[in-house]
Order: structure tokens, then C-alpha cells, then sequence
């Protein structure tokens, strides 16, 4: 511990000076303003000899060891100084050969991403969202009174063909459509009910271009009493000009899905050719993508709301398919395959 | 379906347009069509002509000269190729200087010596069809000279329509013509053929009734609601005329011989299927429509079929000789021989002809339409129609008595519509007679008041017999949409209420477990939910019929799916790889009544999973940032905990048992594992992956995974706001030689639990092992930070606090002070 009861004495000047010494011999930034340094402290009138002349009221006894400390300050500096005027010398050889190459690349940290049909199945959330769309889930292991039944399919119904089902058990099912969700929901809940039920759905479909046996889906359905047609069309079409932008087209044609009635495809123009006809519409101009209708009174009837009293509309998009037109992926398999190489791409 | 355009003109001629805009037309009202193909275009040069005289070419075996008169005067000399070649038969034929269609130029050149003037066409070179092998026989009816398209009735389009299940209906010429004729039905007429007309007496009977020496009977009519039979004497059969082929061709279907033709032409103009039967091959003049009694039958396609009782059949005194609404028998096709027909008119119950179709793998034109039920009412005009075709086209005569069994056609179903319904679910304010005007023309009888009807009122729609899809209400407001035109209805934007339905918390979860990893440097994968056996855990959940081995599970846990796709990215060259996946995993298991009945004996849980392996940091210039180990994981979870709050790292084995799915695939975790808990649940597992789990190239490094239940992810944020320090800290290291085996954990603590309230952090900064340390021994050094949130901390009360927390260390732990 230091004498801090002792009146300034020598030793503390000298520190001080040490201190003070090195932090302008390291802050010198050339030879002139090291030489200054040197000057001031080790000069002849330097502040080192003038400390030093306070050798005198050091009590004797103490005195060698005081000029002992002194010289250690002395030599220190001198050393520092000359280590200092080296490097300086050779700063100035070094700017005058080149300046850092900016050029060269920066220390950059790995980059992660979300999975490209996640960014799409977002979007679209985030777009109903504005139309007030809460999301659901629900199980990806479903009963077939769900999956088929409540959403107005019968079993033996040429309508099931459309469905080529996993079975895991007698009734027991991966659903086909995450539309079941919609079962779940509205048995839970009392309308108004405007909900979205991204998720996996799957399909007896061996991988091929086009086909994967498990896929992405989103569901949505909105109902209330006084839920029509024309509102149904207005919420479709807000979607189509949020999502591919306000100048695409939209256009409805009659279909048939046994949970809606009126159904209906809902086509955009090509966002490629821009309806001019090309490859990816197959030269129509347009482009399938979703279903949708009016909910079906059957439904209604099967998840116990008075389907006298509330109507409502239902759409289904596939996430992959738009995220492939959207990005221009031809194979529908490089989505699953978590290759780094095409995940970096969207990170 | 194939569609010919000209064939939907000749039954509605107001049908007017080019097969493009028919095309859109039918799209925007009833069903897409997915192509429009012509048909016989590019045949303006091609001619009919007849062939006078055929002789072997002198120094070709194959080929032939041919004298041919093309009507033009001149007799032509013509090389030909085709096999055989009949003289005064008609064929169709190219000029020197004529185009075939593609484009092709024919020249007058010489071939091995001999000139020819033109050329003989084949149907494939004409582009009317597949047959490439012989040139193209034309019937005799025609000129030579006459133009080949003409004779044809071509050009002509083909519309291929994508039928929804619902719209049988559509599946036929006429069915279409009245959604396109702009007068519906009322422009349809159904042009005659040429021959005799045929008008028959009906035997009728309940069950059974017998005409010309043939008894029908319908043993069990829950399979067979109706039966026609029709008999035709001394027809030949031959090749169709060119007019009709066309059509067939036209429409997708190879002509076969005029009996034949004659059956399939009323099935694609009227929808009802027909069969024709030789009738010196039934035996016993007996038609029985019945069960199959496990009995051998072969169908005209070749194929031996053993039929138990849920097929139906149609049945001769003796055997099955045709499959009921599916096939007929081989036994009893008509033939070149055949004179004598029986005429086959029947409505199959649909799902009998769905039993039968499935049992013998069969699905045909006929079971198509019968599986989603036929035109009753129509039965009797489809009969006529086909014994009328098959007179002018095979000659003979019809007995006049025909055959009529089973239940009489039912009446029409009546529904009710309201015009206060139209307007709640169509948003429309139509009248009835607005109503009247979009249904009627499609065959609907509407019945009701026609003025303005508000709300009050009631319209009664009678559904003609092809609308088999139409029964309620609902029904109907499709049906009034489709004729508005979805794309006339106003637009209008509307209110709408907010969802009592809130934001589920899977899917909230989800979003901020996929913002922390992919924040983290990781990349989202979405991999298969299907695994092998292999890379399952527990009682994994096996589907009935899998697409393979490979796929025959579902999966028990996301880290030996994201190790799949490791080996994935290792196989394309990959080192470096980082992935998270969010999904769900699956267990066979119990759970509870569904309405159904069935129980879901598969249960499910979302998790979130993680493998990492390879450079920490992308290669840079200055020098390797090295491959990541355990301290990385470590941190990343770290993080997770601090930000996602998925809970408490320990390390060690995960126990046997815990709340939710196992966290079950083991052949991962080796030594280094850690568990996360939130308390005593265990939400995760993590550790470095052992190297005999992944199957990895010498170039790999090491991988690292972690996987946890997605309800371990925090949703409230909790958090609360500390004052900003205003007073400055004090901070002191304390390096500590201690026996190897006292965990850093255990040190930490005890320091927190000597330390005042003014201890701010206690960070390990530096390990050592090593010369300096005794044998069996560490040094661990801590950096201590103090400060008081209200002073200037005294360096006393510091020096106390290091004190008592060094007691503390030294009595607990037998620690030293290390001084530096």
C-alpha cells in the first residue's frame, strides 16, 4: 500500500513523470514531436532534472534509494523513446510504399435465413392480417370425420379420389389439407371467426418436379352473418394485388370443392409475361392459384353453427407452388432438400 | 374430356366463336378447359382420290405404283410405300406442289426410277390421327377430286375440358352445347342421321319383360335402377363412314366399326352409356341383371377376371357376359361375324359401378358416368338414337318391341330457392324473373312469383335429369353465380367484425424461435415429416402404404432428419452448414374420442431443432475463425435460453421419463450432452453429435444439435426496465486454483452466494491448466464487478466483500488464491 499520509514526495513525481513521459513518447505521432517530448523531460531544464534537484530535501538515509528510482525512470524513457523513433522510421518507410488495400473483402459473420416457402407463408399472413385474420393450427395427424367428413366428403365418394391419403389407422389419417383446421376452429369458436391455417398437408404423390408427399398449405376462412360473394371477391382480390402487386389481374371461374358452394378458382395474370403468355402459364396468361368458395351450408351444419344465420367464404393456397413461380424455381424437390447452397440464397 | 367444336355446332349452331373463346366462354361458366388443339388444319391441298390400278415398283419391294385419278382429268402416276393398297378404294392425296400440314413441300420427283406425281397420305401424316403404318382408307361415299377437309367436315378444334366431379353432365357434346348455346337447351336439336327413323312399342315390366324371343330381368334393382334393351337384325359391320370417324376422332376416341362407333357416338353426344351385345352369343335369349356368384369372366380388353358378389353383372342364361356399367365381355363382342345385336340402355346404380370398377381394376367411359349417375329421362331418347345411327350406318332392321325393365324415371326434384338467399350468400338483388332468366336455359323449370322479391317469396326449380350435382338450395345460388358470371358481380369492399379466434401461440412461437435461429446465422430447412425406421425413436407411428421403406415412418424427432440433411449438404461439397427446422414429430400412441368414433392413435408435438458443423465464421483473409465446438452450441443456447427462454442448460444425459413426446433419439448423444429443463420438465436435449451417427466424409467437422419443444419457447417478454448506473464500478479479478473436478458452475454460485448486493457480474475470463497448477488441480479467474446503485463504492467495502467471498471459496472448495 502507498504512504499516502506522507506530504508529495519524490517518488510520486517521479511516477508521475514516468506516466506522463511514455504517454507522449506512444502519442507522438513523428520524429518532431518525439523530439519535443524527449526535450521536455530528459532535456538539461527537462522535468526529470528538475525533480531530481529535490534529491536534496530526501532525508538522507533515503537517498540512494530515491536516485535509484530516478535512474529506472531515465533509462525506461530513453528506451522508450528509441523504440518509439523506430517505429516511426518505419511507419514512414511503410506509407510512402502503399496505402491499406480497401479493396480487399471485410470480416463478415455466417448469415442465416428463413426457408423461402416460410418468407412466402408469411406474406400471406401478414396480408389477411390487415383484413383481420387471426392464425390457427392445428394436428397434422388427423381423424377422417375431420379431414373428409365435416368438410361435406363422404368416404365413398368419387370427391375422395381427389385426396390420395396416408392412412395410419382405420380412420386415422395425415390430413390432406390443413382445411380441418377449419372444422376444429369453428367447433371452438363462435363467429365472427376469420382465421388462416398455414401448415403441412400431404398427398400420396411420389416426389416428381411438380409433386412432394408432404407440403405446405394455407387455409383461410372468414364467417359471419352477412359474409356474401361480393365480399369474398373483394378480400381475394386485395390479397392477389398486395401479394403480386397492384397492377395483377385476378379472375374467378366456376370449380368444384365439396366444402364450398360456390366454389372457385381463382386465377392471376402471369407476374412473368405479365398475361402475355409464356412458359410458366403455359401460354394462357394466367395462373391458378387457390381455391375458394362460399363455406358450404353441410359444414355449418356439421360444426353445429346455424347456417341460416351465418354464411362465410374459404380459400386454399399452396405456399410452395407460389414461392417456386415467385423465385423461379423449376423443381419443387430443392425446397426440401435444405441444401445450403439454395437456403444461403434467400438468407 | 375431348370436345369437338364442330360437333357442338352441329347440335346448337347459334354456337358461334373460335374454339379459343368457346374455350374462355366455358371456363368462365362451368369447367376449365386445359388445352385447345386443332384438328385437320393445314389440309387445303389434300384431295380424295381413287386408286385405278396397283403394281408392284420394279426395283422396290416395298413399294408400289399406283395409277390414281384425283379428279383433276388426268390419270397421275404416284410411288407409294403403304403395305396394301386396294384398287377403286378412295385415299387421301397430295399433288406435286401441295403442303402437307408441318409445312412439308411434295415435289414431283423420281423415285428409284419411276415418277411420282404426289403422294398417298396416312392419318398420322395428315396429323388426324395415330395410325402411321397404311395410308388412310376414306369410305366410299365421296368424289374423287372432292377437298379432303370438306369431305371430312374439317377443319375442326378439340377442346380438352377438365371435368370437376360434379359436372357429369359435361362429360358430353350436348351437356356442353347447353352451357355455350347463348338460348340453352332451346337452341339444341339433335340433327338426324340419314337412315330409317325408329320410334318402338315398349314391353315394360317392374322386374322383368321379354320382346323378340329376349327376356330382361333385373334380379336385384338396388344395382340396376333401369334396363333398355333394343334389337337390331341383319346389320353389317364395317368400317364407320368417314363423317362419323371424324367426329370420334375429333373427340378423343379411336373408331373401332360402325356397331361399335355407333354406341360411343350417343355416349359422347347424350352421356348415356350403351352397349351392344351379339345376340347369337347370349345364351338362352336371357339378360340378367345380378350379383357375380365367384365366377371366371374375361372382358374385352383380354383380361380374366374371378368376380365375388360385390361386382355386378350383366349374365346370359349361363354366365357373366358383361360387367354391369363398366365392360363388356369378350364372349359376346360384336364381331365381323356378328348380324343380329342386342342394344344395351341401363342405369347402373353408382355405387354398385364404383364396387365393380374397383374389384376388377377397371375404370372405363362408362363407369365414369355411371359412378356419378346418368340422365334417367334420357334413356329412352339415347336408345333411339343409337338404333337410328347403327341403321344408317350397319343397315338391318330394328324389331319394333323393345325392351323396358325396372322403376319408372323419377320425377324431376323440386327445390326451393329464395331470392332473399340469393342476396345474403350471393350478395345479388334479383327477382324471379331475373332467377328464371339465368336458370331455364340450362333445362331448370322455376316456378314462383317473377316480380321484385325482397325478402318475402319463394322460387320452385325442377332439376332436369342430367343435373344429378343439383339437390338443395346451395345448389342453385351456384348455379344463378356461374350464369351472373363471377366476374359481372360488383365490386364492393366491405366491414368486416374481428376474429373471436386469437393468434394461435403454435404459430407465435413458431415466429419467434425462427427469428432467434435464423438471427443466429442458422438456415431454416423444411425436410420430410417421413423417416426410415432407423432414424426413429420410441414407438414411432408407421404408415398403412408408405412410398417406401425409406418413408415408411413418421418422424420421432427433427435432429436425426436435420442429420439426413447434413449428409445431404456433406454429399454436394458442403462443410459448412448451420440448419434449424420447426416442424412437428409424431409418436404411435393413445388419445382421446373423436366425433367419429375413431381414436387418434397417433400423437404429435412442434419442435424446433438445430445441427451445426464447420467454420464458425465465413474463411477471411486475415486468418481461420476456426470450426465450431461445443462452446458454440453452448452459446447458442445460451442465447436461447436468455431470449427465447426455452429454460435451464445442465449438463448430462436426458432421463428416461418426461412430460410430452421422448426426446428420444439417442445414437446422437454422446458424452458431451446437455439437457434444458424448465424446472423439472426437460424441453430439450443437446450435445455434440457422435461421430458414429452421421456418416461423414474425412473432411468433416464435427456436428453439433440441440432440439426442443416449441411450448418451451417464451411468448410473454417479462421484462422489467433497471435504472442506468450512475455511479462508477469497481471491479477486481480473482484467480482461484481449485481441484479439477469442482464444476465452474458450482464456483460461480458460491461466489454469488458470499457476495453483498453490490456484486454486479461474475464472468470466467480465463482457464488454465497446467505447469503453473499443481497436477489434478486448475486455475479458474473471475472477473468480479461491484458498484452501488446510490454511491461510490469504498475501496474497503470492496476489499471486505473480495475477502469474505474468498473465505468462502477456501472453506467450500479447498481453493487458493493465485496471485498473478
Amino acid at each position: 500500500m502507498s504512504s499516502k499520509d506522507e506530504p508529495v514526495n519524490l517518488r510520486e513525481t517521479l511516477e508521475t513523470i514516468r506516466k506522463d513521459a511514455l504517454a507522449a513518447i506512444d502519442g507522438a505521432a513523428d520524429a518532431e514531436s518525439l523530439e519535443k517530448a524527449r526535450v521536455r523531460f530528459l532535456g538539461r531544464k527537462g522535468l526529470l532534472s528538475r525533480a531530481l534537484s529535490g534529491l536534496r530535501s530526501v532525508p538522507p538515509e533515503e537517498r540512494p534509494e530515491a536516485g535509484k528510482v530516478a535512474n529506472e525512470v531515465k533509462e525506461t524513457l530513453e528506451t522508450s523513446i528509441r523504440i518509439r523513433a523506430d517505429q516511426l522510421a518505419s511507419l514512414a518507410d511503410r506509407s510512402e510504399v502503399a496505402p491499406v488495400d480497401l479493396t480487399m473483402p471485410g470480416r463478415r459473420p455466417w448469415r442465416g435465413g428463413v426457408h423461402p416457402v416460410s418468407i412466402v407463408i408469411d406474406e400471406i399472413c401478414d396480408i389477411f392480417k390487415e383484413l383481420g385474420f387471426t392464425r390457427a393450427a392445428g394436428p397434422e395427424v388427423e381423424t377422417d370425420w375431420h379431414n373428409f367428413t365435416a368438410l361435406n366428403i363422404p368416404l365413398d365418394h368419387p370427391a375422395a379420389d381427389m385426396h390420395d391419403t396416408f392412412y395410419l389407422d382405420e380412420g386415422v389419417l395425415l390430413r390432406t389439407h390443413t382445411s380441418p383446421v377449419q372444422a376444429r376452429v369453428m367447433m371452438e369458436h363462435d363467429p365472427p371467426v376469420r382465421i388462416l391455417a398455414p401448415g403441412m398437408a400431404f398427398r400420396r404423390d411420389p416426389y416428381d418436379a411438380s409433386h412432394a408427399p408432404a407440403f405446405e398449405q394455407v387455409e383461410g376462412l372468414a364467417v359471419d352473418e352477412g359474409i356474401d360473394f361480393i365480399e369474398f371477391r373483394a378480400a381475394i382480390d386485395y390479397f392477389v394485388h398486395r401479394f403480386f402487386g397492384a397492377s395483377t389481374r385476378t379472375r374467378f371461374r366456376p370449380s368444384y370443392f365439396p366444402f364450398t358452394e360456390p366454389s372457385a378458382e381463382v386465377d392471376v395474370s402471369c407476374m412473368i409475361c405479365e398475361g402475355s403468355g409464356c412458359a410458366v402459364c403455359k401460354r394462357t396468361g394466367w395462373i391458378e392459384i387457390m381455391g375458394s368458395g362460399m363455406v358450404n351450408p353441410a359444414v355449418f351444419e356439421a360444426v353445429g353453427y346455424d347456417p341460416e344465420r351465418y354464411t362465410g367464404y374459404a380459400f386454399g393456397m399452396g405456399p410452395a407452388r407460389i414461392a417456386m413461380l415467385r423465385y423461379g424455381i423449376p423443381d419443387i424437390r430443392v425446397l426440401y432438400e435444405a441444401d445450403v447452397g439454395f437456403l444461403e440464397q434467400f438468407a | 374430356m375431348d370436345l369437338s367444336v364442330k360437333w357442338l355446332q352441329s347440335l346448337a349452331p347459334t354456337i358461334e366463336g373460335t374454339a379459343e373463346e368457346l374455350a374462355a366462354s366455358l371456363s368462365s361458366r362451368a369447367v376449365p378447359v386445359d388445352r385447345v388443339e386443332p384438328v385437320g388444319t393445314g389440309l387445303d391441298d389434300v384431295v380424295v382420290a381413287r386408286v385405278l390400278e396397283v403394281r408392284r415398283h420394279p426395283d422396290a419391294d416395298r413399294l408400289s405404283l399406283c395409277r390414281v385419278d384425283a379428279g383433276t382429268g388426268e390419270v397421275l402416276d404416284v410411288v407409294c410405300g403403304a403395305p396394301l393398297i386396294d384398287e377403286q378404294g378412295l385415299y387421301p392425296f397430295i399433288p406435286a406442289g401441295g403442303i402437307l400440314p408441318g409445312g412439308f413441300r411434295i415435289e414431283r420427283r423420281k423415285i428409284r426410277g419411276e415418277i411420282s406425281n404426289g403422294m398417298l397420305c396416312s392419318e398420322k401424316e395428315l396429323g388426324l390421327g395415330r395410325d402411321s403404318a397404311g395410308i388412310m382408307r376414306l369410305a366410299d361415299d365421296h368424289l374423287p377430286g372432292e377437298s379432303l377437309p370438306e369431305a371430312l367436315g374439317m377443319p375442326d378444334a378439340r377442346l380438352e375440358v377438365d371435368l370437376t366431379p360434379n359436372r357429369v353432365d359435361l362429360a358430353c357434346h350436348v351437356g356442353v352445347a347447353r352451357e355455350l348455346a347463348p338460348g340453352g337447351i332451346g337452341d339444341i336439336a339433335l340433327p338426324p342421321f340419314g337412315g330409317p327413323e325408329w320410334s318402338p312399342r315398349w314391353k315394360t315390366g317392374r322386374q322383368s319383360a321379354s320382346a323378340g324371343h329376349v327376356t330382361v330381368t333385373i334380379e336385384d334393382p338396388e344395382r340396376c335402377f333401369r334396363y333398355l334393351a333394343a334389337i337390331v337384325r341383319g346389320v353389317e359391320v364395317g368400317p364407320s363412314p368417314q363423317w362419323l370417324q371424324a367426329r370420334l376422332r375429333a373427340a378423343g376416341s379411336q373408331p373401332i366399326n360402325n356397331v361399335v362407333d355407333s354406341t360411343n357416338y350417343v355416349l359422347l353426344e347424350l352421356n348415356q352409356p350403351l352397349h351392344a351385345f351379339d345376340l347369337a352369343r347370349i345364351s338362352g335369349r336371357e339378360i340378367r341383371v345380378r350379383a357375380a356368384r365367384n365366377e371366371a369372366h374375361t372382358t374385352l380388353d383380354g383380361t380374366e377376371h374371378e368376380l365375388g358378389p360385390e361386382v355386378s353383372v350383366i349374365a346370359d342364361a349361363e354366365r357373366p357376359i358383361a360387367l354391369a356399367g363398366v365392360m363388356g365381355g369378350a364372349d359376346s363382342e360384336v364381331s365381323t361375324e356378328t348380324t343380329d345385336l342386342l342394344i344395351e340402355c341401363a342405369a347402373f346404380d353408382p355405387r354398385h359401378t364404383r364396387h365393380t370398377a374397383l374389384e376388377t381394376g377397371l375404370s372405363t367411359e362408362a363407369s365414369y358416368r355411371f359412378e356419378r349417375g346418368i340422365d334417367e329421362s334420357g334413356m329412352e331418347t339415347a336408345i333411339q338414337r343409337c338404333v337410328e345411327l347403327i341403321l344408317a350406318t350397319a343397315g338391318g332392321a330394328a324389331d319394333e318391341q323393345a325392351i323396358r325393365v325396372g322403376r319408372p324415371v323419377p320425377d324431376p326434384p323440386r327445390i326451393s330457392l329464395r331470392p332473399s338467399r340469393v342476396r345474403s350468400v350471393l350478395g345479388l338483388r334479383l327477382s324471379g324473373g331475373q332467377i328464371a332468366a339465368l336458370l331455364e336455359p340450362l333445362g331448370f323449370s322455376v316456378e314462383g312469383p317473377r316480380g321484385s322479391t325482397e325478402t318475402s317469396g319463394k322460387l320452385t326449380v325442377g332439376v332436369p335429369g342430367w343435373r344429378t350435382d343439383v339437390r338443395e338450395e346451395v345448389d342453385l345460388l351456384e348455379e344463378v353465380a356461374r350464369r351472373y358470371g363471377y366476374e359481372s358481380f360488383p365490386q364492393e369492399d366491405r366491414s368486416f367484425r374481428p376474429s373471436t379466434v386469437p393468434d394461435s401461440p403454435v404459430w407465435r412461437r413458431a415466429d419467434r424461435a425462427r427469428r432467434f435461429l435464423s438471427a443466429s446465422g442458422l438456415l431454416e430447412a423444411r425436410s420430410a415429416t417421413f423417416a426410415s425406421r432407423s432414424r426413429t425413436s420410441g414407438r414411432p407411428a408407421r404408415l398403412l402404404k408408405p412410398l417406401s421403406e425409406a418413408e415408411a415412418f413418421l418422424r420421432t424427432d427433427l435432429v436425426p432428419i436435420l442429420l439426413g440433411r447434413v449428409e445431404h449438404n456433406w454429399s454436394r461439397g458442403h462443410r459448412d452448414v448451420r440448419l434449424f427446422e420447426i416442424g412437428n414429430v409424431f409418436q404411435a400412441g393413445s388419445g382421446g374420442g373423436e366425433p367419429s368414433g375413431a381414436v387418434l392413435s397417433v400423437v404429435e408435438e412442434t419442435r424446433a431443432g438445430v445441427a451445426i458443423t464447420g467454420l464458425r465464421a465465413p474463411p477471411h483473409w486475415t486468418g481461420s475463425a476456426g470450426d465450431m465446438e461445443m462452446w458454440d452450441l453452448m452459446g447458442l443456447l445460451e442465447e436461447a435460453a436468455d431470449g427465447l427462454g426455452i429454460g435451464d442448460i445442465r449438463p448430462g444425459e436426458p432421463p428416461a421419463d418426461s412430460e410430452g413426446l421422448p426426446l428420444g433419439w439417442r445414437p446422437w448423444l454422446g458424452s458431451e450432452s446437455l439437457c434444458i429443463f424448465q424446472g423439472d420438465r426437460l424441453v430439450g436435449v443437446a450435445g455434440r453429435v457422435r461421430d458414429e451417427a452421421v456418416d461423414s466424409p474425412v473432411w468433416a467437422a464435427p456436428v453439433y444439435a440441440a432440439e426442443f419443444r416449441l411450448d418451451a419457447v417464451r411468448l410473454a417478454e417479462g421484462r422489467i426496465f433497471r435504472d442506468l448506473p450512475t455511479f462508477p464500478s469497481v471491479s477486481r479479478d480473482l484467480a482461484l486454483v481449485l481441484d479439477r473436478k469442482v464444476v465452474a458452475a458450482a464456483v460461480g454460485e458460491a461466489i454469488l452466494s458470499a457476495a453483498p448486493a453490490t456484486l454486479e457480474s461474475v464472468d470466467l475470463f480465463d482457464v488454465y491448466e497446467g505447469e503453473k497448477v499443481e497436477v489434478g488441480q486448475r486455475s479458474l479467474a473471475w472477473r468480479l464487478v461491484f458498484r452501488a446503485p446510490d454511491r461510490t463504492l469504498r475501496d474497503e467495502e470492496v476489499e471486505d466483500a473480495v475477502g469474505s467471498i474468498t473465505a468462502n471459496l477456501e472453506d467450500r472448495f479447498d481453493a487458493r488464491i493465485r496471485s498473478s
